[in-house]
């Protein structure tokens, strides 16, 4: 490995990565105690399109649990991607 | 064939498999042992994940419980899911790249502290304990329900199988095992389910079949139930009726709980890199929720079928599912005005509660030779009838159990519903027992009574932990304490109270230091606990009503409070007493950032 990352580096990675945690963990929330629980009622008037389905209970028990799926999916990409980025130039295996 | 037959052929194929993946991967050190080396492939650990964490309880019950709960039956669902996201987000990644083997591991050297490690190891063995008797129980009750021998036999075959490849693989045999009864459970829940759902909705996928319209109506699946239930007292399905309090409490204690469970978390310390630890979290939901967005579909199929088979049904002339699972049980009915009918409505239980019962349960007459059996032909109930027109008690585990009779479904498709469970019950019961013997051999004996212990001698002691850990968990399996099932959902609030703070405590901040971390978990599982046996079983002979709830929260969703007064007292305490020295500032800093920053390779977890 030709040098390590320098500690504005290393500062900056952690700041990106509180700044994703800060962002997935809001729309975690809001889709699981804000459109499963909060807001079940005021979504219940609508209907999931193209379905005789109310729309605060498809969130309560399907919508959420695949937004909580997309947000893993994202979180892994750009994590992996920060590492990368964290360790450009060091030579290192951006993997570990 | 009958069903006994095929049910025998689904049961003994399963159990053979099981056992050749245990001979073929055998642990040869203690790295295998508790991690499988860290060699696991991300797919593959995200599904043995996912059978570790699914249990009998989200097999046989769930949907059941959500059939009854309609809509507030989210809180397992979001609850049981959530908590993925945290600790994809929260946990994983960092337990891993600190690369050590357990929980308590990091506890202990994060917090610089044996007090520390050792009041970790107690609440890791106290939650495993809890939740593991009812696995053992859960395999039992499938075997008699399924094959008609003794609940207690079944508890020991059970046994058996778990200790031959949990004792012989340690975590590697449990992997391998876990993913095959992942492909067991996952196939025998869906073919059911869609075969009911092309029935009720004409659409293959249930999930799909959920948001569907009733078949050959235009009017939707789940308002068709709403109308239904309705109709005959019920409430509707599709609303709300729990406090939103309690909602929120609740699926908050099973998310942060499910984060902070043990025998999950240490799942990640089984693959090869931190980048894999990220996406086995996704798979593992995945395959998770494969299983519960198929839950609240089999909830509103089971529902609908049931209302329609059995309402003003007449007894004599009722399908034979009835009469066999009346005899397990599951179902009892009392004539109350005598018309030979199945009266089946919302106006409350059909009888009360009987003296040596904790809850409403039935409790048959029996002699010697035969039932004895009522003007119809059903089973007497020694609990007294109750005030209200109901006359039909249904367990709610009868929606996953019976479902494939209820609606039909040929011999093999029962046969393998047993298969699934105790799929699922075993698969558990195996990571918590490893949790259990890891705790033991490693944590206490090697991280803290006798560190010179060599390799062998602790790969020796952690095989007889696990298997003292069998007899004790089949032991609690066969003599219930009564509030197995009970206490199974509250391990959820022990693991929320303790853990979960103490280790996002732990990577998020550096302040945090082993007063503010022991006193924290100490508080926050004490209350926890006081809280729920003072509503579930007294305090010095006072038991507590839902009228006395702190803020209305239920002891379910206790483990919330519990948690922010861990969140509260760690700060605090932290605060008012000295900095972690320096090293610990390192080690944060160095589970923050990737390895390879610090010019180090990753190689996997190890002892040093």
């Amino acid at each position: 490995m030709s040098k390590l990352p320098t500690e504005e580096a290393k500062r900056l990675y952690w700041r990106a990565n509180l700044k994703w945690l800060a962002i997935l963990l809001s729309i975690w929330a809001f889709v699981s105690y804000g459109c499963g629980i909060l807001f079940v009622n005021f979504l219940d008037q609508f209907k999931l399109p193209g379905t005789n389905l109310n729309l605060g209970f498809w969130f309560a028990q399907q919508g959420s649990i695949y937004c909580f799926l997309i947000l893993i999916v994202i979180y892994a990409r750009v994590m992996n991607r920060l590492d990368e980025e964290l360790l450009a130039g060091t030579g290192a295996d951006a993997d570990s | 064939m009958d069903v006994t037959t095929w049910t025998y052929i689904f049961v003994g194929l399963s159990f053979a498999i099981y056992i050749g993946i245990a001979i073929w991967s055998r642990a040869g050190n203690t790295g295998d042992f508790y991690v499988a080396s860290g060699g696991v492939p991300k797919i593959a650990n995200g599904m043995a994940t996912a059978a570790d964490w699914m249990s009998a309880a989200s097999f046989i019950s769930m949907a059941g419980i959500i059939s009854t709960m309609g809509r507030d039956g989210a809180v397992y669902l979001m609850g049981w899911t959530g908590g993925y996201v945290l600790l994809a987000l929260l946990l994983a990644p960092y337990l891993r790249r600190f690369g050590k083997f357990t929980v308590p591991d990091f506890i202990g050297d994060r917090y610089n502290s044996s007090t520390a490690r050792v009041v970790a190891v107690f609440c890791a063995i106290f939650i495993s304990f809890t939740y593991v008797a009812g696995q053992m129980r859960g395999t039992g009750v499938v075997f008699s329900r399924f094959l008609e021998v003794d609940v207690n036999t079944g508890v020991i075959i059970g046994m058996v199988v778990v200790l031959f490849y949990a004792v012989l693989g340690g975590m590697k045999g449990i992997t391998y095992t876990q993913v095959a009864q992942y492909c067991v459970l996952i196939f025998a829940y869906l073919v059911p389910a869609i075969f009911i759902s092309i029935m009720l909705t004409g659409n293959p996928v249930p999930q799909l079949g959920l948001a569907s319209d009733a078949a050959g109506e235009s009017i939707g699946l789940v308002q068709k139930l709403d109308g239904l239930s309705t109709e005959l007292g019920f409430k509707e399905y599709s609303t709300g009726h729990k406090s939103l309090i309690d909602v929120l409490a609740i699926t908050l204690a099973l998310m942060v709980g499910t984060a902070g469970l043990p025998h999950v978390i240490v799942r990640f310390y089984t693959v090869k890199k931190v980048s894999d630890a990220r996406k086995s979290a996704f798979w593992a939901l995945l395959f998770i929720a494969i299983l519960y967005t198929t839950a609240p579909a089999i909830a509103v199929f089971a529902r609908t079928n049931l209302l329609n088979t059995v309402s003003e049904a007449t007894y004599k002339t009722i399908p034979s599912w009835f009469k066999k699972w009346e005899n397990s049980g599951l179902i009892a009915w009392v004539d109350k005005n005598a018309d030979g009918k199945i009266t089946y409505n919302g106006s409350g239980d059909a009888f009360q509660k009987h003296p040596s019962k904790t809850k409403v349960e039935p409790v048959f007459v029996t002699n010697d030779k035969v039932n004895e059996k009522g003007f119809s032909g059903e089973r007497i109930l020694l609990n007294e009838p109750s005030e209200n027109s109901n006359e039909l008690y249904v367990d709610p585990d009868i929606m996953v159990l019976a479902n494939p009779e209820i609606a039909k479904l040929p011999g093999w498709v029962i046969g393998l519903v047993a298969a699934g469970g105790l799929a699922a019950a075993l698969s558990t019961a195996a990571g918590l027992l490893l949790v259990i013997s890891t705790s033991i051999a490693h944590d206490l004996v090697k991280r803290t009574l006798n560190p010179s212990i060599s390799d062998k001698a602790e790969l020796l002691l952690a095989r007889i932990s696990a298997g003292v850990a069998v007899l004790v968990a089949g032991y609690f399996g066969i003599h219930p304490p009564g509030f197995v099932a009970e206490v199974v959902a509250f391990a959820f609030g022990f693991a929320a109270s303790s853990f979960f703070p103490a280790i996002v405590l732990g990577i998020f901040t550096k302040r945090i230091n082993r007063f503010g971390a022991v006193s924290g978990m100490i508080v926050g599982i004490t209350f926890t606990a006081l809280y729920i046996w003072y509503f579930s079983f007294g305090i010095f002979g006072h038991k507590g009503v839902p009228a006395d709830y702190l803020f209305g929260i239920s002891p379910q969703g206790i483990g919330t409070i519990g948690m922010l007064l861990n969140f509260a007292i760690a700060i605090t305490v932290s605060y008012l007493t000295p900095r972690p020295p320096k090293h610990i500032e390192d080690l944060v800093e160095s589970i923050r950032l990737p390895r390879a920053a610090f010019g180090k390779v990753d190689s996997g977890p190890s002892d040093h």
